[in-house]
């Protein structure tokens, strides 16, 4: 009997290694276009704004949301018709072919107008993919895993979004320290995206050699295979309205406190607060870091209490504490208010003069780099236009703060409050896949459960930096006014799902 | 527990079309401030995209609204031979 068991286990954690891998390259494939955006617009995309820069949001804005949901209606069919293995194992290869194409892509300077719009067919390729990988790794885990241990193992399914962050921030950082930023800039940010087919080769290997999920198979053998799982999910009633459910109770939430604590805490911290590019990712490294652990405390936590609260209860906090940590963000890093009793010490100013394009202004920039005695620093910039016109009044000059790097003290308490945000994020989607995989039968899983989680995920929470970014314009708005966004629909998904989802699911996912 | 079930239907009903209407309003008031060429074209892009997107989604909340409405969540299937 110990025996069989071992043999059980040694064979899910195959199972478990190939999906992760592979997963996890799909996100850090995906990600690494995010973080070196800058870059690559430099490149692969003419200076001056024109049809590019409308490509050039169409292959970020686009590929980042729109195309997740559609890649997951069908890879889901194909994975619900022909089976797993060779659907998940297909999104591999077009993620990982369309990110080393990428790197290969020669600058706009060499072949114009047909870089970016190479870049932008291979952002919507990777879109695509990605949204049929998820859905066939977690099912093909979820269909491998035994009763009552669901959540645990399917929850390494879901490390793999953070870990791929983690990996490409690692990789970028890393690259960009051994070339330099010079160079880096020029042609090493290339290196990211073509080591990955090293990596997507292993990965294509390890799929390879793995099975047919058994619970498919039974299901082919037995002659009941969907013949029309799209029709199936989302024409027949009963299941529309648990894909629904899912979307409206669990996914929307989820998708909103996954972007926020991941993505949208590193980018207040960087342009709201002005905290130092590498300080900001290096705060977000650590959280992900310590939180990460978490994700299969969660899935396996929920084997025994239920996925429903679990999930429900990192909204609800998400709800309750997003705008006190926030504040305190805002407060650590006001460096304006620190500097008129802190003040430590000053370097000799830099000024320099440029002229301004198209005009004959000039704008002059004087820069001074200050340390408090509480030991953060910062640069302070003061920038004032010198018009052409001698007799033309002098506009006041703008006080910029940025470049802030934190003390001791603070950074620490940073990290804790970012890490507490990815704490919630494993909350709600550690025991997220086993969740879906009982929610749906067999023979239109991947398809049913596919969608709901991409525009969960893809759609609300890819939005979050939008919607937060304008909610903020609003007038009367403050800094912290775009949290209202992920706040708003969290609430919202915690009272359906609270109200209207079981906390005991579907045991049985072989039918 | 049912009876919130069915009221709580009509609020998600009711608020597929607000929030149409106010994408719709916001919409139009941003890409109005966007400055005119690439900017206001990007803007009028990403907004079209956006309304195209939350429509059916709204749409899938009148109707997840309607069907709480009805009664349809009352009793969720046990297993999967329920769907």
């Amino acid at each position: 009997m110990q025996s069989t068991d071992k043999n059980v286990t040694q064979s899910i954690t195959q199972v478990i290694a190939a999906s992760s891998l592979g997963t996890l390259i799909e996100w850090y494939d995906f990600y690494i276009f995010g973080s070196l955006a800058v870059i690559i617009g430099q490149q692969l995309f003419p200076s001056d704004a024109g049809a590019s820069a409308l490509i050039n949001t169409l292959a970020i804005f686009a590929a980042g949301f729109i195309v997740r949901p559609f890649g997951a209606l069908v890879f889901g069919r194909l994975g619900d018709l022909i089976g797993r293995k060779y659907t998940f194992l297909l999104t591999l290869v077009l993620m990982g072919g369309s990110t080393f194409l990428i790197g290969l892509i020669p600058s706009y300077s060499s072949i114009g107008y047909a870089a970016p719009i190479l870049v932008l067919i291979l952002r919507l390729v990777q879109g695509l993919a990605l949204g049929g990988e998820y859905g066939g790794a977690a099912t093909y885990v979820a269909e491998h895993a035994p009763v009552g241990r669901r959540g645990f193992f399917t929850s390494w399914i879901q490390t793999t979004a953070t870990l791929g962050l983690f990996l490409s921030l690692g990789v970028i950082v890393l690259t960009k320290n051994m070339l330099g930023a010079e160079a880096f800039a020029d042609w090493g940010w290339r290196i990211p995206f073509l080591v990955s087919i090293l990596l997507v080769g292993v990965s294509i290997y390890i799929r390879m050699k793995m099975h047919e999920s058994p619970v498919f198979t039974k299901l082919k053998a037995e002659g009941k295979v969907s013949t029309n799982p799209l029709k199936e999910s989302f024409q027949k009633k009963a299941n529309f309205k648990m894909v629904l459910l899912a979307l409206f109770g669990a996914t929307m939430g989820q998708g909103v406190i996954w972007y926020t604590g991941q993505f949208y805490a590193q980018s207040f911290l960087e342009n709201t607060c002005k905290l130092d590019f590498n300080e900001s990712r290096y705060v977000l490294l650590w959280a992900i870091l310590f939180a990460t652990p978490f994700f299969v405390v969660f899935g396996s936590w929920s084997d025994k209490v239920g996925r429903k609260w679990i999930m429900l209860t990192g909204m609800l906090l998400g709800v309750i504490c997003y705008r006190p940590i926030y504040q305190y963000f805002i407060d650590a890093t006001n460096v304006k208010e620190f500097q008129k009793t802190e003040l430590k010490s000053a370097s000799d100013p830099v000024v320099e003069r440029t002229l301004l394009n198209d005009t004959k202004d000039s704008l002059i920039t004087t820069t001074v780099f200050k340390t408090l005695n509480n030991g953060m620093t910062f640069k302070e910039a003061k920038v004032v236009i010198i018009p052409d016109d001698v007799l033309a009044p002098l506009p006041e000059p703008q006080t910029v703060i940025k470049d802030v790097t934190l003390s001791g003290s603070s950074y620490i308490i940073i990290i804790a409050l970012v890490f507490f945000q990815v704490l919630l994020v494993t909350m709600v989607y550690g025991p997220i896949a086993a969740f879906l995989v009982e929610l749906f039968p067999t023979k239109i899983r991947y398809t049913s459960m596919s969608l709901p989680y991409h525009i969960g995920n893809g759609v609300f929470g890819g939005l979050v930096p939008f919607i937060a970014t304008l909610v903020a314009s609003f007038s009367g708005s403050t800094p912290l006014s775009g949290l209202w966004y992920p706040i708003g629909i969290a609430a919202l998904s915690f009272v359906i799902g609270a109200v209207y989802i079981n906390n005991k699911g579907d045991e049985n996912v072989a039918d | 527990m049912n009876a919130l079930k069915k009221y709580l239907g009509v609020v998600w009903m009711l608020l597929g079309p607000i929030i149409i209407m106010f994408l719709f309003m916001q919409a139009i008031e941003k890409i109005g401030l966007a400055a005119e060429g690439i900017a206001r074209t990007n803007t009028t892009l990403q907004w079209s995209i956006i309304i195209l997107i939350f429509i059916p989604i709204c749409a899938g909340l009148v109707i997840f609204g309607y069907y709480g409405w009805k009664g349809e969540y009352e009793k969720l299937p046990g297993s999967s031979a329920d769907l």
